[in-house]
């Protein structure tokens, strides 16, 4: 059975979302659902455990065919440290959907609902396992439809989600066309799809204008996928107007794919010494990374609907993470993976905890919260620490990662994007504190809708919190694990720290 | 369209015969061009050109709505188990080899099956489509949302031929 563990880590919530269709039921499908993330985190706990124990690749064929001409499933230190990420999200976020979807769904849409919703993890499950470029494809098509369907469905609530789903839609397609034609030209380069054996094989080629077209295509495509700014836009409404359920799962988990795949193609198959990836993408990201970095922030900082306060926020975290990317080195790769890790529980825990208001106010804005703080405080502590995390500020995860990312920078005499990413971080201040303030140092104003906490409502939200909070006083074991996925890219000779 | 004989008796000649082509293509997969996709949307169209010719309501009557879940669900569950089996004889995910005595028999079988389980959801797939998108005006479950926009275009909007028969 141990053997089979990459398969079924893809297979399991791929073949239950068929059943949850089928399920008429609503408790049926979300049980079945509940089950499947449950048993799909376990198994990536075990990859995870079972690779840091062994220190090699895992490597799986599929239908037996050995690697260049059939597809395998490779877990290494990279993969193993993102599936549980991404199952985790979703098995708390499964846990919380339970009321989110019962409050925002239609009932006879539920088992469409968690099929699409299963769908979507398996997919992204499947890009980060699998070592073939043009599965990687597949399975982004797999998350990205069901995505966009989740998006739509929305609107039962909201009729605004229509259009934002249909942006995404288009977005969403042109970013995976660009990816494809990149895939296709490497393709007609190497005649691979391995990306093992297209690491390989790249070096010949490597001086042609093809190559470099290539690089070029997935690497846009990628970040239109990964919202970098300027390709952001589809981002917030899609975010903003989703089932809540389906932004905490998505604002967590669904850039990060993409941010891992980038780095994967970026790095594991061009590789670092590839002509004109150090100054071309390298650079681009870095610029891109910081400009996304302010614009996010200081479009948050104006924002007053909630949800789109903090997919704005999204949009300067994931600028952090192209930081990273952009430095170019093993340290600068192990800060964007560990940003990776810590943002997908900040930014969970505090979707689900304003899901959890939005549900029951209709909507979650900045007059929605004012006095809430009293009403509902263990919910508000959440969003709080949640907030402090965007933050950076010390013992919660967000600062273990911006430390890193400094560290980066400096070690490449980036003095000016490192005081730039300070002061940007600092700037997130001005959007947490205008929650803080709505929330406690306001009176609740009359006739605003009587907000509630239970403990099934405020704990997927709390689970996050503490693992934030976890990760923040105790870090090594996720800092030695990024750094180990750092190096399956940049071996640990190059840019050491 | 039903009025015009020769379109109705052309139809009623065509259908059969297009099922027919497309269990060919589905099942000759194996050997020269075709497979489950393309057999899929053959099938298809059989039932596409039935509601065409026939309308709507006797399009539905032949391909009720709770085909699509059942056809589209179906056909993957086909896909995926067959690949379960290969695991369930030990070996790796999608590994025909051992469904049958010889690995060569074997890797047919799986592929028939695999193929099967394609044209299955292509086939539900391409129906409810045609169905969704033709009958966005008169009752559709699958557009339960739009039931309150249905019910504010209805009585202005003519109801169409087909529909009333």
């Amino acid at each position: 059975m141990m053997q089979h563990l990459p398969i079924l880590q893809v297979l399991l919530p791929l073949l239950a979302a068929p059943f949850a269709a089928l399920l008429r039921g609503r408790e049926l499908a979300w049980g079945l659902t509940f089950l499947t993330t449950g048993a799909a985190f376990l198994i990536s706990i075990a990859l995870f455990l079972e690779q840091r124990a062994l220190g090699t690749t895992l490597v799986y064929e599929l239908g037996n065919w050995a690697a260049p001409i059939g597809i395998v499933y490779v877990i290494d230190a990279a993969s193993a440290l993102v599936l549980p990420v991404i199952s985790g999200i979703g098995f708390i976020a499964t846990l919380a959907a339970r009321q989110l979807v019962a409050a925002e769904i239609d009932r006879r849409d539920h088992g469409l609902f968690y099929a699409a919703w299963l769908l979507t993890i398996a997919g992204m499950l499947g890009q980060v396992t699998t070592g073939d470029a043009f599965n990687i494809f597949v399975f982004l098509e797999i998350s990205s439809l069901s995505a966009y369907a989740l998006v739509a469905m929305g609107s039962g609530r909201d009729r605004r989600a229509l259009p934002a789903a249909f942006n995404y839609l288009i977005l969403g397609t042109v970013g995976a066309t660009f990816y494809v034609i990149g895939i296709g030209l490497l393709y007609m380069l190497t005649g691979t799809l391995n990306l093992a054996d297209l690491a390989e094989r790249l070096p010949q080629v490597e001086e042609t204008r093809a190559a470099f077209t290539a690089m070029a295509f997935i690497a846009l495509g990628l970040f239109l996928k990964m919202a970098l700014f300027p390709l952001h836009f589809w981002l917030v409404p899609a975010y903003a107007h989703a089932p809540s359920a389906v932004t905490a799962l998505m604002a967590s988990t669904a850039t990060k794919v993409s941010v891992y795949v980038l780095i994967r193609l970026i790095f594991g198959v061009f590789g670092i010494e590839f002509p004109g990836l150090v100054d071309g993408v390298g650079l681009l990201v870095l610029t891109l990374g910081i400009a996304g970095a302010f614009v996010g922030t200081l479009a948050a900082i104006v924002e007053t609907d909630l949800k789109k306060l903090f997919a704005q926020s999204s949009i300067a975290q994931l600028g952090y993470m192209a930081i990273g990317i952009g430095a170019m080195s093993a340290t600068g790769l192990a800060a964007a993976f560990l940003h990776l890790f810590n943002h997908a529980l900040m930014k969970g825990a505090l979707f689900l905890a304003i899901g959890m208001i939005a549900a029951q106010a209709g909507r979650a804005t900045m007059g929605t919260l004012q006095g809430a703080g009293k009403q509902i405080p263990i919910t508000m502590t959440a969003i709080l620490f949640g907030g402090l995390a965007l933050i950076g500020v010390p013992l919660t995860a967000g600062f273990i990662s911006k430390v890193y990312l400094i560290r980066a920078l400096l070690e490449q005499d980036f003095w000016l994007l490192a005081g730039l990413t300070f002061v940007s971080s600092a700037l997130a201040l001005a959007y947490v504190w205008k929650i803080i303030e709505a929330a406690w140092l306001r009176p609740r104003p009359e006739g605003a809708p009587e907000l509630s906490e239970t403990p099934s409502q405020y704990m997927p939200a709390w689970i996050m919190v503490i693992a934030t909070l976890g990760f923040g006083i105790y870090a090594t074991p996720l800092v030695d694990a990024a750094f180990a996925a750092a190096h399956v890219f940049i071996p640990a000779t190059v840019g050491a720290p | 369209m039903q009025d015009d004989v020769v379109i109705r008796v052309v139809a009623k000649v065509m259908i059969p015969a297009v099922m027919l082509f497309a269990l060919y293509v589905q099942f000759h997969g194996d050997y020269g061009p075709g497979g489950g996709f393309q057999a899929g949307v053959i099938f298809a169209s059989a039932f596409v050109l039935n509601a065409v010719v026939f309308g709507l309501n006797k399009g539905r009557h032949v391909w009720p709505a709770h085909y699509n879940l059942m056809g589209i669900c179906g056909g993957v569950l086909i896909y995926g188990f067959t690949g379960v089996a290969g695991m369930a004889f030990g070996e790796n995910f999608l590994s025909f080899n051992v469904l049958a005595d010889d690995p060569i028999a074997g890797q047919h079988l799986g592929i028939l099956l695999v193929e099967f389980g394609v044209g299955l959801t292509v086939a539900a797939v391409m129906v409810m489509l045609f169905f969704t998108f033709a009958g966005r005006l008169s009752h559709n479950r699958l557009l339960s949302k739009s039931d309150a926009h249905e019910r504010r275009l209805a009585p202005k909007s003519s109801p169409s031929k087909e529909v009333t028969k």
